[in-house]
């Protein structure tokens, strides 16, 4: 009974400090809260992600696919520390910066109004030598998350934009699958918030402005300087005006596939690489012979047929769901129609 | 009467007894055991023993270790600890090591994941000893790929362990430097083991049996780890591997002819030697270059021939009544020109500056054949040949001119 009475005080503890909209940011890098809301990254209702003072929202111009999941990205770093401009990789972020991606559905996509889940929230804190990874799994009353180190699946369903009924079983991953995407030579490694992802506007509170002056005016970058001319731009997957089908299908497979596929990823021993720079065409798969696919190659003899999507084993596992096919092996459990049909157009329109 | 009503109740006792024990081994509480493994293999202190607990385990997902040193991951024994993947939604693999230093596993069985049974990356001084690794669903082109797959580790040891029924290669080793691989027994698999694309790999001792190929050694195109050399093969029993290929189209091994024994590919310096090759009903032994998979090459970087192969001091033997594959390429070959299986076929492809008169090639890429016995031997000379049929015409039986010496190797090293 005292045992009860004591867990009943604590949480009721732990539920006033949730609503204490004066903290600041709180962040301790040599080990995580358990409780998402112990960080103050947002204030008042946890669950309308009102982010605190410096933290900032972003987004990026071509995102990964996440089983159709909507994304609210935000950082933070501490006061006078910031991230410094990299040409073509991630920018190199100041130790305690705090990388937060919610990942939530709305109940109707035709209409937000009606709300939204919150399933998890990621965070990505570099520490003194190193990024980690912790997922934080929402509640059901969506009033905080906790820290889940082994993951976890979860059902869940919304109506989509074309007004279906979906369920799916969301996965979220564990701490070590966080690095099978966010690796770089063996090394944790953000992967969004690169220039050429980030080089777009945003509607911020207070005005719209390009996502990487508003890091500059706000002391959150350094060394970015927009007259330079030298920065790399993503097309925006489903935007026709933002580039070329080619552009726009290569944008698509790098921030979907790149992370793995590149030669210091994690999928480098398939020699298939599909980062935007890469200039070798057996590198993008065309007529060459997979590896280590086995039967994920579905019949198919080559990654790449040009003009032929339906004899390329790309395509073949990206449209299917069983996790011996499909591709990325983490973070879908449905197939991206509107991604497939973008790389079979793409490959099809190859000479 | 008293008597007989408590005999029957201490046998229906009894038999209440055993029905419980088999009903708690059938309702394990799977997501429980699942999340604490997993919970294990996360937190592990570097130099921790993580034990796999007796029993029959289902799990839906993968089990993943990350960056740890010193690992001991360990089971009872391969009949006690069973880890089933049959019911697997998320992952491709049972067992996924990543960026691990000194990591042994053994003890237990893994079966039916959807992929690899257990993957190893970017791994330092691996040790897979005493395991088990199978498919329980028999030989189906939808099974998993590779029982074992260390790939891009340095100081591979595997040993003493089974593998079985894998839609491509049981054991997979690749891009890996410093591997061994011994006192396995491999069958039903497409390919029993493989080695691509090692520096200093050794495969002795072990057994295949009842593959489409036992060994394999193969250097692939357009990899990271180029230019795969130095591998031995020996003291192995590579026995009726007359097993249909029922890997899917696409993949290396779905070209291998049923019945293949040893076949080395467009590898440098390899000593097969001492090996016991007996009754594959296509050939016992070839080496041959790229250019048989007809696939196209894109790197610049990539030699597609066999070169320094010295197959010495085997002993072939095979039942006269062995019908070569029919179902292949190479096995219809085969069969056109020989009626019966082949010991030795070397396809002679190579450029003009690497190939001599007689029909071998020039030092330093002469390979030699010799103290073999009484084998039957096949110089394709596909090189002078336009197309497949052409090799009816082409083709020598003189193996003189690969009777030379090779220095020895030095294998794999554990």
């Amino acid at each position: 009974m005292l045992l009860l009475i004591q867990c009943k005080t604590k949480t009721k503890t732990n539920s006033t400090t949730d609503t204490n909209t004066n903290s600041t940011v709180t962040v301790d890098v040599s080990q995580p809260f358990e409780k998402l809301s112990a960080y103050h990254l947002f204030k008042g209702t946890l669950n309308d992600l009102i982010p605190n003072d410096g933290v900032l929202p972003y987004d990026l111009i071509t995102p990964l696919f996440t089983d159709y999941a909507h994304k609210a990205r935000f950082v933070w770093m501490p006061k006078g520390e910031t991230a410094k401009y990299v040409k073509d990789e991630a920018l190199d972020f100041p130790v305690g910066t705090v990388l937060i991606k919610n990942f939530y559905y709305p109940i109707d996509e035709r209409d937000e109004s009606k709300g939204r889940r919150i399933i998890e929230t990621r965070l990505l804190i570099k520490q003194a030598d190193k990024w980690e990874a912790f997922p934080y799994i929402w509640n059901d009353e969506q009033t905080d998350a906790t820290l889940e180190i082994v993951g976890g699946t979860l059902p869940v369903s919304w109506i989509n934009k074309a007004g279906k009924k979906m369920d799916i079983a969301y996965v979220v991953p564990n701490k070590n699958e966080c690095k099978n995407c966010h690796n770089v030579k063996n090394v944790l490694t953000p992967i969004g918030p690169k220039v050429r992802n980030l080089n777009c506007d945003f509607a911020y509170t207070d005005g719209t402005m390009n996502q990487l002056e508003k890091w500059t005016s706000v002391g959150y970058l350094t060394g970015f300087v927009p007259a330079d001319n030298i920065h790399n731009k993503l097309a925006k997957w489903n935007d026709e005006t933002s580039g070329s089908l080619e552009e726009r299908a290569k944008s698509y497979l790098e921030i979907n596939c790149a992370h793995c596929h590149r030669p210091e990823g994690n999928a480098n021993t398939t020699g298939l690489f599909l980062q935007l720079s890469e200039k070798n065409k057996e590198a993008w798969g065309i007529m060459k012979s997979p590896v280590a696919a086995g039967s994920g190659s579905g019949d198919r003899l080559y990654d790449v047929v040009p003009s032929k999507p339906d004899e390329s084993i790309l395509v073949y596992r990206m449209e299917h769901n069983d996790p011996q096919i499909r591709m990325p092996e983490l973070g879908r459990s449905v197939v991206h129609q509107e991604g497939v049909d973008l790389v079979k157009a793409w490959i099809a329109s190859m000479k | 009467m008293k008597k007989i009503i408590y005999l029957l109740l201490l046998i229906i006792l009894i038999v209440s007894c055993k029905t419980n024990t088999k009903k708690e081994a059938e309702f394990v509480n799977d997501a429980n055991f699942q999340k604490t493994l997993q919970e294990q293999f996360i937190m592990a202190e570097d130099g921790a023993t993580i034990e796999i607990p007796d029993g029959n385990w289902i799990l839906t997902k993968s089990l993943s270790i990350e960056g740890k040193n010193n690992i001991t991951i360990k089971g009872n024994g391969k009949d006690k600890c069973i880890l089933s993947f049959l019911n697997q939604t998320e992952g491709a693999e049972g067992i996924n090591v990543t960026n691990c230093n000194n990591i042994t596993i053994e003890g237990f069985t893994i079966q039916d994941a959807k992929g690899d049974n257990l993957k190893l990356k970017a791994c330092n001084q691996v040790i897979i000893k005493n395991m088990n690794s199978t498919w329980t669903t028999g030989a189906d082109s939808a099974n998993g790929n590779y029982g074992y797959y260390p790939v891009e580790c340095h100081d591979v040891l595997i040993e003493h362990s089974d593998v079985s029924y894998c839609a491509d290669a049981g054991v997979y080793v690749g891009q890996s430097i410093n591997v061994t691989v011994r006192n396995c027994t491999a069958h039903h698999n497409v390919c029993g083991i493989e080695i691509e694309n090692c520096i200093n790999a050794d495969v002795y001792d072990n057994y295949t049996y009842n593959n489409s190929g036992g060994i394999v050694v193969y250097d692939l195109p357009g990899l990271p780890l180029k230019h795969g050399r130095n591998c031995r093969v020996y003291n192995n029993k590579v026995e009726a591997n007359n097993f249909k290929n029922f890997a899917k189209p696409g993949s290396y091994v779905s070209d291998i002819p049923p019945g293949s024994g040893i076949i080395i590919m467009a590898y440098d310096s390899v000593e097969v030697f001492n090996n016991t090759i007996k009754d594959n009903k296509t050939l016992g032994c070839c080496a041959v270059s790229y250019q048989v998979t007809g696939r196209p090459i894109n790197d610049s970087l990539y030699s597609a021939f066999c070169t320094a192969i010295n197959i010495h001091n085997n002993t072939f033997s095979r039942k006269i009544t062995l019908i070569p594959d029919m179902t292949s390429m190479l096995g219809k070959l085969v069969l056109a020109i020989s009626k019966t299986p082949l010991d030795i076929i070397f396809d002679g492809n190579a450029t003009a500056d690497m190939r001599a008169e007689n029909g071998n090639f020039k030092p330093p890429y002469q390979n030699c054949f010799t103290n073999n016995g009484d084998i039957k031997f096949y110089n394709l000379n596909m090189w002078k040949a336009k197309k497949e049929t052409d090799v009816l015409k082409t083709y020598t039986t003189d193996i003189t001119p690969f009777d030379c010496s090779l220095p020895k190797l030095n294998g794999g090293g554990n």
